[in-house]
C-alpha cells in the first residue's frame, strides 16, 4: 500500500511552481532555475491494473474534455486511441506467455511520458508551445502552440494529437494545474488499485522496486521498472511483468530515443542549412564589390545594330 | 514555339531594329507567370524560415502569427507548384542541354570576371541559366511531395509518422538548396545590367542581347520573317 496524496486544503494556494521553474521552453533559450524542484513521478503498476478505465473518466471530468461517442468494434480500446479530448487510454492486448501456455491479459494505460529529453519540446517551432518545468513536468501551452504538429514527428511515443477544433495540440499535462497546488494527478486519484501512484521520482522508483521484487516472487522473473534511459529517464513509468519484451504491451518502444533524423533535423541542418544560405548571399555581395556591375558595351550595342540593320534591308 | 522547332527561340522572341535594337524576350504572360512565382517563393521562403529556426520566428508576424504560417504556407505552396509548372512548359524546351553549354560551364572563371568576349555563343539560356532552371524544377518537385506528407492538418492520416519525419528532414533541405539556387537567379540579375528589365517590360537591348545571348540573336535575326507572328510584325512595322 502506498500512502495516498492527502486531500488538498480548500484555501486557495499559490502555485508552486510556474514560469520561473522553466528548464526548457520550445523554440526559446531560458536559463535554467539554479536549484531543481524535487522530481515528481506517476507510477503505473500494469500488474495492477483492472482496466476499469476510472483514470479515463477522472481524466476527462478534471480536463473537462468531451471525447466523441465512437462505435464499437469488438475491441476494449474506448475510444479507439487516444483524441485530442483523450489524453490517457488503457490499451489492452491478449497475449500468449509462450513459456506458461498462459493467456495474459496485458493493460497498459498509455499518455505522455513526460521525458526528461522531451522530443515534442526538441521539434517545436512555436516559442513558449512546449515547456519543462525542473520537476519533470512537459507541458503544451496552448495560446502559442501553432498546430504545426512537428511535436508528433518528434515524440518517441506518438503522443500529442492535433485538435481540429481550435488547430492546437493536446497531451497529457500530469495534472500540472493539480500538482501545482499540493494534489495528485486526478487519473491517480481514481484509480482503485492504486495500479496509478503519484510521488517524486525516488520515491517512486523506491516504490517499483518493492513491486519488482513481489512480482518476481510471483514467478514474473523479468519483471522490471520501465524507465526508459534512451530519453533520459521518463515521469511517468510502468512496472512490467515483462519488462525485457515492452513490446507486447501495445507496442510500448523498447529503448526508445528521439529520432536521429528529428535530431539531424533540429541540429546539423539548422546550423548548415543557414550557413549555405548566408554563404550564398554574402558571396553575392563580395562579387559585386570586387567585379562591379556586368555591363553592355557600346560596341556591343553596334553589333547588335550591324546585325539587324542586315537583315531588315 | 511550334513554328521555331529548329531554332533557340522561344515564342514571341522577335527583334525590332533601329538605335537601339531591342528585342522582346518574355511575352507579357511568361512576365506575370514569372512573377506570380516568384511572390510566392518569397513568401514561402519567408513563412518557411520562420518555422525552421527559433531565430527567425519573428517573421511569422508578416503573416499574422504562427497559426496564419502553418495555414497559409502550404495553399502557396500549392499556388507556387502550378505557377511554377506554367514557367516550365512554357522554358523547358529552351534549357535543354547543348553542347556549347558544357563548353561555358568549363570557364566558369570567365562568366563571373564579366569575360563574356571568351565564352561560347549560347542560345536564349546560358548554361548557369539552365541550371537554376532545371535545380528548381527538381527542387520544387521534391518540396510538394515532402510538403503534402507534412500537411498536418489535411494529410496527416495518410502516411506514418517515421514517413512524416523523413519528409520534414527532406522538405527543409530541399528548400534550403532552393533559396540558394534563388539568391543565385536574383544576384545574376542584379550583377547583369539590363536583364531585370526582361522580365519587368519584357525586352532587352540588341547589345544585351548580342552579349550574352548572341546565338539566340542570330538565330532571331536569320528568322525568316514570314514566319514572324503576325502581332509582333504590326507591331514593328509601327515603330
Amino acid at each position: 500500500m502506498f500512502p495516498p496524496v492527502l486531500n488538498p486544503t480548500t484555501v486557495p494556494q499559490e502555485p508552486k511552481f510556474g514560469e520561473r521553474d522553466l528548464m526548457r521552453r520550445s523554440a526559446s533559450t531560458v536559463t535554467p532555475p539554479a536549484q531543481r524542484q524535487t522530481e515528481v513521478a506517476k507510477l503505473i503498476d500494469v500488474s495492477k491494473c483492472i482496466g476499469c478505465k476510472a483514470c479515463q473518466s477522472a481524466c476527462i471530468e478534471w480536463n473537462d474534455t468531451h471525447p466523441q461517442l465512437e462505435s464499437n468494434t469488438g475491441i476494449y480500446e474506448n475510444p479507439h486511441d487516444l483524441t485530442p479530448d483523450m489524453f490517457t487510454l488503457m490499451r489492452f492486448t491478449e497475449w500468449e506467455n509462450p513459456d506458461t501456455n498462459n493467456l495474459e491479459w496485458l493493460i497498459r494505460k498509455d499518455g505522455c511520458m513526460h521525458c526528461e529529453d522531451p522530443g515534442c519540446l526538441k521539434a517545436c517551432p512555436a516559442p513558449g508551445a512546449i515547456v519543462q518545468y525542473s520537476n519533470g513536468i512537459v507541458d503544451f501551452v496552448h495560446e502559442n502552440c501553432i498546430g504545426c504538429g512537428y511535436c508528433v514527428k518528434g515524440c518517441p511515443f506518438n503522443i500529442p494529437r492535433i485538435s481540429e477544433v481550435d488547430h492546437t495540440a493536446y497531451k497529457c499535462t500530469l495534472c500540472s494545474d493539480r500538482i501545482a497546488v499540493g494534489q495528485g494527478p486526478a487519473c491517480a486519484k481514481a484509480c482503485p488499485t492504486q495500479a496509478i501512484v503519484f510521488g517524486t521520482k525516488e520515491e517512486m522508483k523506491k516504490h517499483a522496486e518493492g513491486r519488482v521484487a513481489d512480482l518476481k516472487s510471483r514467478g514474473f522473473d523479468s519483471a522490471g521498472l520501465y524507465d526508459p534511459p534512451g530519453v533520459g529517464g521518463t515521469h511517468v513509468m510502468y512496472v512490467l511483468h515483462h519488462a525485457d519484451k515492452p513490446e507486447i504491451y501495445a507496442g510500448l518502444p523498447n529503448n526508445p530515443a528521439i529520432s536521429p533524423i528529428v535530431e539531424a533535423w533540429k541540429g546539423v541542418t539548422k546550423y548548415a542549412g543557414l550557413a549555405v544560405m548566408g554563404v550564398a548571399a554574402v558571396t553575392g555581395f563580395l562579387h559585386y564589390m570586387v567585379n562591379g556591375p556586368n555591363r553592355v558595351s557600346e560596341e556591343d550595342e553596334e553589333a547588335a545594330q550591324r546585325l539587324t540593320g542586315d537583315r531588315s534591308s | 514555339m511550334s513554328t521555331d522547332s529548329g531554332y533557340d527561340v522561344g515564342k514571341g522572341d522577335s527583334v525590332h531594329p533601329g538605335k537601339p535594337v531591342t528585342v522582346d524576350r518574355y511575352t507579357g504572360g511568361a512576365r506575370i507567370n514569372h512573377w506570380i512565382t516568384a511572390t510566392s517563393l518569397v513568401l514561402l521562403a519567408l513563412s518557411g524560415l520562420s518555422l525552421f529556426h527559433p531565430r527567425l520566428f519573428f517573421l511569422s508576424a508578416l503573416f499574422g502569427g504562427g497559426q496564419w504560417v502553418r495555414t497559409i504556407h502550404p495553399w502557396i505552396g500549392v499556388v507556387l507548384f502550378f505557377s511554377f509548372l506554367g514557367l516550365f512548359l512554357r522554358f523547358w524546351k529552351l534549357n535543354l542541354w547543348k553542347r556549347e553549354d558544357g563548353t561555358w560551364l568549363a570557364r566558369v572563371r570567365d562568366v563571373l570576371a564579366a569575360h563574356d568576349e571568351r565564352l561560347p555563343e549560347v542560345g536564349k539560356y546560358n548554361a548557369g541559366q539552365k541550371l537554376v532552371f532545371w535545380s528548381m524544377s527538381t527542387l520544387i518537385i521534391v518540396l510538394i511531395g515532402s510538403g503534402i506528407v507534412i500537411w498536418n492538418q489535411y494529410f496527416a492520416a495518410y502516411t506514418t509518422i517515421e514517413q512524416q519525419r523523413w519528409a520534414l528532414l527532406v522538405h527543409s533541405i530541399a528548400a534550403i538548396l532552393a533559396i540558394s539556387v534563388w539568391i543565385t537567379h536574383v544576384y545574376a540579375a542584379i550583377w547583369v545590367k539590363g536583364t531585370i528589365r526582361a522580365m519587368v517590360r519584357g525586352s532587352v537591348t540588341g547589345g544585351w542581347a548580342w552579349r550574352y545571348h548572341r546565338k539566340w540573336l542570330r538565330e532571331l535575326v536569320a528568322r525568316p520573317p514570314t514566319k514572324e507572328p503576325t502581332a509582333d510584325r504590326k507591331r514593328t512595322a509601327a515603330e
